[in-house]
């Protein structure tokens, strides 16, 4: 056992220390669910990949830098201490992409995997629809094969990101006759096809950070099908092993949150402390977010001597989406009555972080559903 | 950077586990705890035995000399296993005690030795504790005290024929005592300011000892709980298929496992002498009583009236992590250190603040 950075790996933080320090911008970026603030962010991403940092542990010849997942923690670290920009593109590169590693053609990665990493395109995710929300495998979306061509009609929701999105990777039922999991295909929609629409919906802050899709005869061609037909059920879920798991939601991004919460306290120590039990949550955030640290660098080692991920991961998603929550709430105790002024510079940011948060232990997969998958997954219990 | 154990130190880990598995069985453990001494000899030789005693003795004196990540696998399983925290701190805590006082040549010669093959006991006197465990064992008593002028002292005192008044805990595998508050003058063997680092450093390993026990006890009382609502039935149904209960076990899993890699941080940070390890170690303790508490919670809530009763072996797992969450620095403790730590200039904060 050892937590010491080798030489290239020091080397490889000074590395993208400097370039951060050259190249992120000087004053934060609009909101990226807004027009003016999408566009800010795809121009950072495009910088991101130029500078070789968009999606290190993606293949060189990808658009990555063919870094192993320590690196990918480091450079983690290096980007939130300087509170670089938020990836406008995660979907596609964080939950995508893997997946396309894994499932995808030689043909669909060169197609896809460089253009994603340089943000010129932008993925949104079509799983959810109105009546399969946590029942996932209750998708009635069709995508009916006739020829070299799938023909998609119904209704995606809960879209993220989708209003600005170019393409859209979703799940299908390409077997009208079966039900559940069985006869799903993943497929991979161009947003600019003959037959979508698109009808923002305005989340908690007021933005539209999602959208529902609808499909009306929309044609696409079998050669964006991610794995075999009828197959997409395994492909998905090999999406979401890797959405609960490590790369989601970096260590770093809740370390850094659990600084300026110890800075928060501090600089309102006199008026916080007025309620004794605030002073117990600012600990309870810095350690909880150590903890994640280091029960990443754990799952990294034990990764690299060629452990698989597995229903643990569903721990991950508990973990974060609650140490986000009580950092934020615990925030909003500080600032007190100021809290609400959405434009005052010191609460803006913990205001839109507190209305984010309060999603986190709904997307991806319900915290009920992970805890499901731990009791049947890891524990063994009967299915309900 | 490689966070994980290696393969030597998995199996010491699977060995102990498996040797306690066979010959530490609740049942034998609860009939133990009844005789009025509350130890068997029998147990205890084949303990020692098993090299176990004998793991962080050095080498010079017959033993292994294994450091704090090694220690804290074998901790684990003694938790696991509700062994007395007694052997961790004979074995581990006073042996390293010993070591780091240069003016313990004499008593470490006499001896880690017999520590390390069984036939001795140490026990420790500590401010953090307001009794000794199994003094009534003890070859040897490291008392760390206040002297008259307030600053601590170490004595070394024999067990034979000390005075102990014998207090009685709810654990029933504790065996606890009070020492008189008068210790000889001969008995003195440090004074000064080297006393207190002494005594912090005591107190670290100690608290490193009882976090990964309570790790362990955490995880057995998971254990118990999952074999028992799988098979218990109601409406027709093992009560583990139902969400509710479910739902409390996961969240078990969920302290386990956001506290282990907390728990070896901080025996990493130990064994190197990092300069942030006094914090760790807090957090580490902090972790696994939080764990093991839940897992105490959780645990009696899914078992039902059963397991309020003395019959059914949780009770057993649970009287040990409640009171070993306050063995060695209660949660005031350990977060006012860590509070002290983090809530000024140039605290570890951030990103790779803690590894660097």
């Amino acid at each position: 056992m050892d937590l010491d950075f080798t030489p290239q790996q020091q080397a490889f933080r000074t590395e993208v220390r400097a370039w951060l320090r050259a190249n992120v911008p000087k004053s934060p970026l609009a909101s990226y669910d807004t027009r003016e603030g999408f566009e800010q962010h795809r121009a950072w991403e495009a910088k991101l990949a130029a500078g070789g940092y968009s999606c290190v542990i993606w293949p060189k010849d990808l658009g990555g830098r063919g870094s192993d997942l320590n690196e990918w923690l480091i450079f983690e670290e290096e980007y939130h201490a300087v509170d670089a920009p938020m990836r406008v593109n995660q979907n596609g590169i964080m939950l995508l992409g893997p997946t396309l590693m894994e499932f995808g053609t030689a043909e669909q990665k060169a197609q896809f995997l460089p253009r994603m990493a340089r943000c010129d395109d932008m993925w949104a995710q079509g799983w959810s629809e109105p009546n399969a929300g946590s029942d996932m495998a209750a998708i009635t979306s069709r995508a009916i094969r006739e020829g070299d061509e799938y023909v998609l009609n119904g209704q995606k929701t809960w879209s993220t990101r989708a209003v600005f999105a170019n393409w859209l990777f979703g799940l299908f039922r390409s077997d009208p006759d079966s039900s559940r999991h069985k006869g799903l295909t993943y497929l991979l929609v161009p947003m600019d096809a003959v037959g979508i629409t698109v009808r923002p919906i305005r989340a908690l802050n007021g933005k539209q950070a999602f959208a529902e899709v609808f499909f009306d005869d929309v044609r696409v061609s079998s050669a964006n099908r991610l794995g075999k037909e009828g197959e997409g059920w395994n492909v998905a879920m090999a999406t979401a092993g890797f959405e609960r798991g490590l790369l989601l939601r970096s260590p770093a991004r809740f370390q850094r949150t659990a600084k300026r919460l110890v800075e928060l306290y501090r600089r309102h120590q006199v008026t916080a402390d007025r309620d004794p039990s605030i002073r117990d949550a600012v600990l309870k955030a810095w350690m909880d977010a150590e903890a994640y640290n280091l029960a990443s660098y754990h799952t990294v080692g034990r990764v690299a001597k060629g452990h698989r991920v597995g229903a643990e991961a569903s721990t991950n998603k508990i973990f974060w989406s609650e140490l986000d929550l009580q950092m934020h709430e615990t925030a909003m105790r500080i600032l007190g009555p100021r809290a609400e002024l959405i434009d005052d510079p010191e609460v803006h940011e913990w205001l839109e972080g507190f209305l984010f948060a309060q999603a986190g232990p709904i997307y991806a997969g319900t915290n009920e559903i992970q805890r499901n998958i731990i009791a049947e997954r890891v524990l063994g219990l009967p299915k309900s | 950077m490689d966070f994980t154990f290696t393969e030597e130190q998995v199996a010491l880990r699977d060995s102990i586990n498996r040797f306690l598995m066979k010959e530490a069985a609740p049942e034998l453990l609860r009939e133990i705890s009844e005789t009025s001494g509350g130890r068997s000899r029998e147990l205890h030789a084949k303990i020692a035995a098993q090299g176990i005693t004998g793991l962080s003795v050095p080498e010079a004196h017959g033993g292994v000399g294994l450091g704090d990540i090694d220690w804290t696998l074998v901790t684990e399983e003694l938790g696991y296993h509700a062994i007395p925290d007694s052997l961790v701190e004979s074995s581990y805590v006073a042996t390293a005690l010993l070591g780091s006082v240069p003016e313990a040549g004499a008593l470490r010669e006499q001896w880690l030795p017999r520590v390390a093959d069984g036939t001795a006991h140490i026990s420790i006197e500590h401010p953090a504790n307001p009794c000794v465990a199994d003094a009534h064992l003890a070859d040897l008593i490291l008392a760390i005290r206040a002297g008259k002028d307030g600053a601590l002292e170490l004595h070394a005192v024999s067990g034979t024929g000390l005075q102990r008044s014998t207090q009685v805990s709810i654990d029933a595998s504790r065996r606890l005592a009070m020492l008189p508050q008068k210790l000889a003058a001969s008995t003195r063997l440090l004074t000064g300011a080297g006393v207190q680092t002494l005594a912090d450093a005591t107190l670290d390993r100690a608290a490193l000892g009882v976090a990964g026990q309570l790790v362990g006890l955490a995880q057995r009382m998971l254990d118990v709980s999952v074999d028992y609502v799988a098979q218990r039935k109601q409406f027709g149904k093992p009560i583990g298929s139902f969400q509710a209960v479910k739902h409390h076990l996961a969240d078990v899993v969920t302290k386990i496992e956001f506290a282990r890699p907390v728990l070896y941080r901080a025996a990493l940070a130990l064994q190197r002498g990092d300069r942030h390890r006094a914090v760790l170690i807090s957090h580490a303790k902090l972790a696994a009583g939080d764990a093991a508490w839940t897992a105490a919670r959780k645990g009696i809530q899914v078992h039902g009236a059963c397991g309020y009763t003395w019959e059914v072996d949780l009770q057993m797992y649970m009287k040990r992590a409640w009171v070993l969450d306050a063995a060695w620095g209660d949660r005031g403790f350990h977060k006012a250190r860590l509070g002290h730590e983090l809530l000024r200039d140039g605290a570890p904060l951030g990103p790779a603040a803690t590894l660097q």
